[in-house]
């Protein structure tokens, strides 16, 4: 994984300590909370219902153990011996005291870590594959580029106080497990017709109260290219974003009022028209410098069988249905990668105690090479490990309660903290999901179902990014009174779709009894047991879905 | 208000002329751009400093003729939030090369001068009694950048490439 050099550390540094300062005025009251609000912003800093929450960046979501015993660290001196990873591949803790974050970022800045751009009007931290350098169907390792983004976006002097959030995501797979196509700027590295592996530009992309898959805007741009195009749609968004009604002020509102067309004629433009001195000078050998850090590492020559594997699978019924749905495939034989679901039944979808994290730093280190990752669906998967060591990790992860086997299934839901934590919040989300999740709770049953993805989101803004779940739900507030309506047909990977609203909302109590109600209707309907539900309902549409929503109204 | 120019307190010499209103005969003026554009061949025969002020919309490029003739930029942040005067100087001063004063005004802040000054502005409108010593230690709060900017073209990746070349002598 990257390390810091010299102007990294400092860097990272002179920010803590910025900030440092920026409390301390805050405290003295020489800072006015309308003042500091950019300022913690800018910093992970929000202001919750209940305290002030951090958010720490973890840069295309790789942790080292090294790090991750830190995160731990901090939940038990700062917090409540929790934190929660989140669906942009971060780490949010709730209960900071805002006298005690510079000492927290001191911290961080010991592992090469920060909370820079993790909130504000700015280019957030870059979000990628979770399984970048081990998957199967990647062209490239998309993380050299992910490190090449968040060097050239941290503090950029013009790019600081744009419209909005900017929220960049970049994969090499043929398959999309980062969501690019509702992202801001999406990047997907793909090959041109002479073989060269560029990236398709894609903008526009969002959820929030008006979601939209992004537009192509480049069906290919050239490495060396990457950050003058960046930079180019930057200026176009930060000159021309709407800026007198925050939620039109995404892009992908600009890139909708202006037309792809329009759009990229003002950026193509904007292109053409930089001079030799603007283009951002970055040597192939520094591009050489941040790959190796990157590079494979050395994986033992071993074979596709492993025995210890078989026979871990044969010993039980609950570790053949974890191994069946926590583990994907790796490029290399006689390893697997494997999905920690931070997702048993009735928890906060992505929470993690602190001995749970220390957990995941000792299985990191001793069996996955040191590579930790943090995934959208707000699991964490160990990318490269031996299938001869998958019966001692399964151990360790039960030791830890870690060995929830729902990845990927009915019951892995994303969900957002909701009423519970947040102040925007129209209706709980958490106790939702665990209703939902309890549908799911026979493992047979929950099988049976197979892949499906559940998102569940408070209110409009879609952090739970109920319009990409293959199920949606998003809590609304009539009257006062909590209810959720459910969606139906989102998908985020490379065929991104947005979910439909079905109808009226259902009462709280009314949900989980719904989606149970549909998901019978799906096994009713599928063809066979490898027909998805996604796809049964793209081949039967949505209509006797919803007629089995509202069966019971 | 105090103006700080280059971080230093200096009496502002300027005056803004309303579209509409007459031109005084002496002194240094600045109009809006579009005063500027339908009469600069008069504005400019004056032979007095003249200055342009740009709403946050205009394009600066529709000044790249005049600005070797032009003295002051006036650029706004009608809210610290918005950052379009970013921008415009970035444009100013790396893509047509201007040379004159980019002064910001409106809402100036504290942890918002270093951006100003990264990305070109060498005059602010600074409302705080210890404006120079706030300016001072603004400027001077970090030490790298990963980006090329109005101030610097030694961006992190540039000294990098600096230091492998050095290592390879
Ligand atoms: C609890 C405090 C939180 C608040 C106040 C909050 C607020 C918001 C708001 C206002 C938006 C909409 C922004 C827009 O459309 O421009 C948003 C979007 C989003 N939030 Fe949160 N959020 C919170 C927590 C979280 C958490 C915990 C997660 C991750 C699990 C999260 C993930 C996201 C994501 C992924 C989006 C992006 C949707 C998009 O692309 O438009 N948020 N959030
Ligand atoms: S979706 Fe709404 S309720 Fe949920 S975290 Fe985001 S802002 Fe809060």
């Amino acid at each position: 994984m990257y390390r810091y050099d010299e102007f990294d550390d400092t860097l990272v540094r002179e920010r803590a300590k910025q900030f440092r300062g920026q409390v301390e005025r805050r405290l003295k009251g020489e800072l006015k909370e309308e003042h500091f609000k950019p300022l913690r912003l800018q910093n992970g800093v929000y202001l919750q219902l209940h305290a002030y929450m951090l958010r720490v960046a973890i840069p295309y979501g790789q942790l080292s153990a090294r790090q991750m015993r830190v995160l731990a660290e901090i939940a038990d001196t700062y917090d409540k011996g929790y934190g929660h990873f989140t669906t942009r591949q971060n780490i949010q803790y709730n209960w900071i005291r805002l006298a005690d974050m510079p000492d927290v970022l001191d911290k961080l800045a010991d592992v090469e870590m920060h909370a820079i751009q993790t909130s504000g009007n700015c280019i957030r931290n870059v979000t990628s594959d979770h399984l970048a350098g081990a998957n199967l169907d990647e062209i490239e390792d998309p993380r050299p580029w992910c490190e090449i983004i968040r060097q050239w976006s941290t503090f950029h002097p013009e790019f600081s106080s744009l419209p909005r959030k900017f929220k960049i995501a970049v994969t090499a797979g043929e398959t999309d497990r980062a969501a690019v196509r509702v992202h801001d700027i999406g990047l997907h590295m793909k090959r041109n017709a002479e073989g060269r592996i560029g990236f398709e530009f894609i903008v526009g992309g969002g959820l929030g109260r008006t979601p939209y898959i992004g537009l192509t805007v480049r069906e290919w741009i050239a490495k060396e290219d990457l950050l003058d195009y960046l930079e180019a749609n930057m200026r176009v968004y930060n000159r021309h974003g709407r800026r007198d009604n925050k939620y039109k002020a995404r892009i992908k509102i600009l890139v909708n009022e202006l037309g792809l067309e329009e759009y990229k004629r003002e950026v193509e433009e904007e292109f053409a028209a930089q001079n030799s001195w603007e283009k951002v000078v970055l040597p192939q050998a520094e591009v050489d410098r941040i790959s190796a850090y990157f590079a494979a590492p050395a994986f033992a020559k071993l074979s596709a069988a492993s025995e210890a594997f078989e026979a871990f699978k044969a010993a039980s019924r609950e570790q053949a249905r974890w191994a069946k749905n926590n583990l994907r495939p790796h490029r290399v034989p006689g390893y697997i990668s494997v999905h920690v679901a931070l997702k048993p039944q009735g928890v906060a979808p992505g929470d993690a105690t602190s001995d749970q994290m220390r957990a995941l730093a000792d299985i990191g280190e001793r069996y996955a090479l040191d590579d930790i990752r943090v995934a959208h669906e707000q699991d964490i998967v160990f990318p490269h490990v031996k299938l001869d060591d998958v019966p001692a990790i399964y151990a360790a992860l039960k030791a830890a309660d870690l060995h929830a086997s729902n990845a990927g299934m009915g019951s892995d839901i994303i969900a957002c903290p909701g009423l519970d934590y947040c102040n925007l919040a129209n209706a709980r989300s958490i106790s939702v999901a665990n209703e939902i999740q309890a549908v799911f709770a026979d493992p047979e049953f929950e099988d049976e179902v197979g892949t499906l993805h559940v998102n569940v989101s408070g209110c409009i803004n879609a952090c739970g990014h109920h319009h990409v779940g293959h199920i949606g739900v998003l809590g609304v507030d009539k009257k006062g009174e909590e209810f959720y309506q459910v969606l139906f047909g989102g998908r985020a990977d490379e065929k991104a779709t947005i979910a439909t609203i079905q109808g009226p909302g259902l009462r709280h109590e009314e949900v989980a009894p719904a989606i149970r109600r549909v998901v019978d209707r799906y096994l009713a309907l599928r063809r066979d047991r490898s027909e998805k539900f996604i796809d049964t309902m793209g081949r039967v549409g949505q209509a006797p879905f919803k007629e089995a929503l509202y069966a019971a109204a | 208000m105090p103006l700080l120019k280059d971080g230093k307190v200096v009496d502002d010499v300027w005056a803004f002329v309303e579209d509409g209103h007459e031109l005084s005969p002496g002194g240094c003026i600045v109009v809006t751009l579009g005063r500027f554009l339908s009469e600069h061949d008069q504005l400019l025969a004056r032979n007095r400093s003249i200055g342009v002020r740009l709403a946050n919309a205009d394009d600066p490029k529709l000044l790249a003729p005049f600005l070797d003739q032009i003295h002051l930029i006036e650029l706004q942040f009608p809210k610290y939030v918005d950052g379009r005067a970013f921008s415009q100087a970035q444009l100013l001063r790396r893509r047509h090369g201007y040379k004159g004063e980019i002064r910001a005004t409106g809402q100036v802040l504290h942890d918002q001068l270093r951006l100003m000054i990264r990305s070109g502005f060498d005059a602010v409108v600074f409302d705080d009694p210890n404006a120079e010593a706030i300016y001072a230690s603004a400027a001077g709060e970090f030490t790298e950048f990963y980006q090329a900017a109005a101030d610097t073209t030694d961006s992190v990746f540039v000294k990098r490439q600096r230091a492998r070349e050095k290592a390879a002598e």
